[in-house]
């Protein structure tokens, strides 16, 4: 059984978390995303982690509004969600989505919403160096294991060591795309672009993104967002390649080496 | 008075040539000023640092090895050979030949010498790039927006720099002969240790003659360089200038921070809650959102256009010109130029008032179609060797075609929609928000 418990809940019983996590609409309401929402649930519950999320009081961050060009909207999202993390007087947010991460650490202050904000990965390691968070190598001892940088956590936050730490205290085989790091590809959900069709082309992104992955040969595909592990899994089916190779969240792959 | 007519030639060419260039200069500042307003003046010890290491070191460059060494090469090249130029430039002024050899002695003629393997090394450097554009036919020099004058402004310059070389190394190639034939009139002075291959082409013309050879090289020399800097205002080179200020001002923020509007602040709050009332004279929402012409982008913007080297790395990293769609952020650059000259031609017919001409840069320029399918991956800003933004110029321009058109795909329509309604992109109810926790 997860323990969620709810800022508002906290507050009632005059409690504080330490963290914040934004869960994120992905997070919240995609059925694959969900899974990466409470395998990281899990291990702020192994770790003992105090935590709290909104649940009903969060709202869209209005990322995907403003990339597709609403300020508007972006900033109506903005200032709901600033007047609800201010009222709890909220300082540390950790999300397992870095389209949030990014609206909340960069586009928020400006609005009056100043947070340290963390993408899970850096959450974790920071756990990890603490020695709260401890990795059992064995299940993935011997795996092939390809890190896909998500743009808005790498490029956009020059986030790159992270999630590799994590990854390589699996025990695994890291192995490295051709773009990787600050030359990664997109896997073409960002922009808005998961919410409508590509425009004429001769491919989709995620295909080219997909045979770039596929070509290390990896039995894992790490993603480190909701959005990004959505189009790597479709590229894998459109590549029939689900028996070989499996997409997983740097948070899943770390639950499941703890048997959480 | 005959015998200063040279020195009097060369003083007009140089004057007229200086007074082109610093008109183009001119012209250049004006249409980059048309631009909005952006306060890039703070962190100026770290814009220094960051233009001293990506300008002058070139740090971004050599990401591509290959053509990074390459092009390292020519702009050494260049740059050491325009000391050599400021000489040349006295010796037409004063008549006199080699006027710092007598002040700096054997050091003079090692610096000749590195001159000269500069300009052979740029030979080389050159044939390679030759090459890279015409033989091997490199993907990214040859997209759709490259077709007509921009690949031929690429092969010009490089053909410049072929016959500015080899005028350099015969002029001294004579001179090296001359000195000895003629030492009263060539004093010796230089080593000449690439020239020397090219002297024996010399041996056996008349002093006369070779005097005339040496003066014409001279001559087409120096009138080349003058061409080529005025050459510059209508090519892509614009950046061996403009790559410095380019990246003094560029952006320092994380790449995934865009422009947060702070001025519709109030008008939002008071949107969201009618009881909000906007402080006196605080009500700044702009006549316009977002940009659908060079006038609603900012100077930086504009200055990265004029800066834009077209040499596409941006194009050959974007996901979604890699996947065949329309979208090529050099295309971006290139058409935001292409406007902003079109505009600063007007300007200039009209005596420095705009006269509408019912163009813009959207649609005229730039499709929606193209900003659509931009992912907003920063691929390109971080590929860009001179911190070229195009991502930013996409980003207006979505936001102008929302805001003041309502212009988005239908499907980003309905995921907006969703955001108003139920605080998600799908239709989910915010209430449910917390499902997951107990399936
Ligand atoms: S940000 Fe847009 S234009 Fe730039 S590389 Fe990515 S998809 Fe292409
Ligand atoms: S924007 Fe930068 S990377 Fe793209 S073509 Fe111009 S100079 Fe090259």
């Amino acid at each position: 059984m997860l323990n969620v418990p709810t800022l508002a809940k906290l507050q009632a019983e005059g409690k504080k978390p330490n963290v914040v996590f934004w869960v994120g609409c992905a997070g919240s309401f995609d059925d694959r995303a969900k899974k990466i929402t409470k395998a990281f649930v899990k291990i702020l519950n192994q770790t003992g982690t105090s935590f709290a999320v909104l649940g009903a009081e969060e709202t869209c961050t209005g990322d995907p509004a403003k990339r597709a060009g609403n300020e508007f909207l972006f900033q109506m999202q903005a200032l709901q969600n600033i007047t609800t993390l201010n009222s709890y007087d909220v300082t540390k947010i950790v999300t397992t989505c870095p389209h949030c991460f990014n609206t909340l650490k960069n586009e928020y202050p400006e609005l009056g919403g100043n947070y340290n904000v963390m993408h899970h990965t850096q959450f974790l390691k920071q756990l990890l160096k603490e020695e709260t968070l401890t990795i059992e190598g064995g299940k993935f001892k011997g795996k092939r294991i390809t890190f896909h940088d998500p743009c808005y956590l790498g490029r956009a936050n020059n986030v790159y060591e992270a999630p590799r730490e994590l990854i390589q205290k699996l025990d695994a085989e890291l192995v490295e795309m051709k773009s990787c790091k600050s030359k990664g590809l997109c896997c073409g959900a960002g922009g808005a672009q998961m919410f409508k069709d590509a425009e004429a082309g001769d491919k989709e992104v995620n295909i080219e993104r997909t045979e770039e992955a596929l070509k290390t040969k990896p039995d894992i595909i790490a993603a480190a967002c909701p959005f990004c592990n959505t189009m790597m899994t479709d590229g894998i089916k459109n590549k029939a390649q689900e028996g070989n190779t499996q997409v997983m969240d740097v948070a899943e792959l770390i639950a499941t080496a703890n048997d959480l | 008075m005959i015998e200063y007519l040279p020195n009097i030639l060369f003083f007009i060419l140089l004057l007229t040539s200086s007074c082109l260039f610093f008109r183009n200069l001119n012209r250049i500042r004006r249409n980059i000023f048309l631009g909005k307003d952006l306060d890039r003046n703070d962190q100026r010890s770290l814009r220094w640092k960051n233009m001293i290491r990506v300008a002058l070191g070139q740090s971004k460059m050599v990401s591509r090895p290959i053509a990074g060494t390459l092009h390292v090469i020519v702009y050494v090249g260049f740059i050491l050979i325009n000391i050599e130029l400021l000489e040349i430039i006295l010796d037409g002024l004063t008549g006199k030949h080699r006027l710092f050899a007598p002040y700096l002695g054997s050091i003079y003629s090692f610096l000749i010498a590195v001159f000269e393997v500069l300009a052979f090394l740029v030979l080389v450097a050159v044939f390679f790039f030759w090459t890279r554009r015409n033989v091997l036919k490199i993907k990214r020099f040859l997209k759709d927006e490259m077709k007509g004058w921009p690949k031929l402004d690429a092969d010009i310059i490089l053909y410049f720099e072929v016959v500015l070389m080899l005028l350099f190394l015969s002029m001294n190639a004579t001179d090296s002969i001359l000195q000895d034939l003629d030492p009263t009139n060539y004093i010796k002075a230089g080593s000449f240790p690439i020239s020397q291959f090219i002297a024996p082409l010399f041996e056996g013309i008349s002093i006369e003659n070779l005097r005339i050879l040496e003066r014409s090289f001279w001559w087409i020399h120096i009138s080349g360089i003058f061409i080529f800097m005025n050459y510059l205002y209508y090519s892509k080179h614009l950046h061996i200038l403009l790559a410095f200020p380019n990246t003094f001002y560029a952006n320092l923020n994380s790449k995934g921070k865009f422009k947060v509007d702070v001025n519709i602040k109030n008008e939002v709050q008071s949107m969201m809650d009618p009881s909000f009332l906007i402080p006196e004279g605080k009500n700044t929402v702009p006549d316009k959102f977002g940009a659908s012409d060079v006038f609603d982008l900012n100077w930086v913007q504009l200055m990265n256009a004029y800066s834009c080297t077209e040499c596409g790395r941006c194009t050959s990293v974007c996901p979604a010109n890699i996947t065949g769609k329309k979208l090529s952020p050099r295309k971006i650059m290139m058409d935001t130029r292409d406007r902003l000259e079109e505009v600063g031609e007007n300007l200039n017919s009209n005596k420095g008032v705009f006269k509408l001409d019912q163009k813009q840069l959207l649609n005229d320029y730039v499709s929606p179609e193209e900003l659509w399918a931009c992912t907003s991956c920063n691929a390109c800003v971080e590929a860009c060797p001179i911190e070229i933004d195009p991502l930013s110029i996409i980003m207006d321009m979505r936001q102008y075609l929302v805001m003041e058109q309502s212009a988005a795909p239908a499907e980003l329509n309905s995921m907006m929609g969703n955001i108003e309604n139920n605080g998600a992109p799908w239709p989910f109810s915010n209430q449910d928000r917390l499902q997951w926790a107990d399936e």
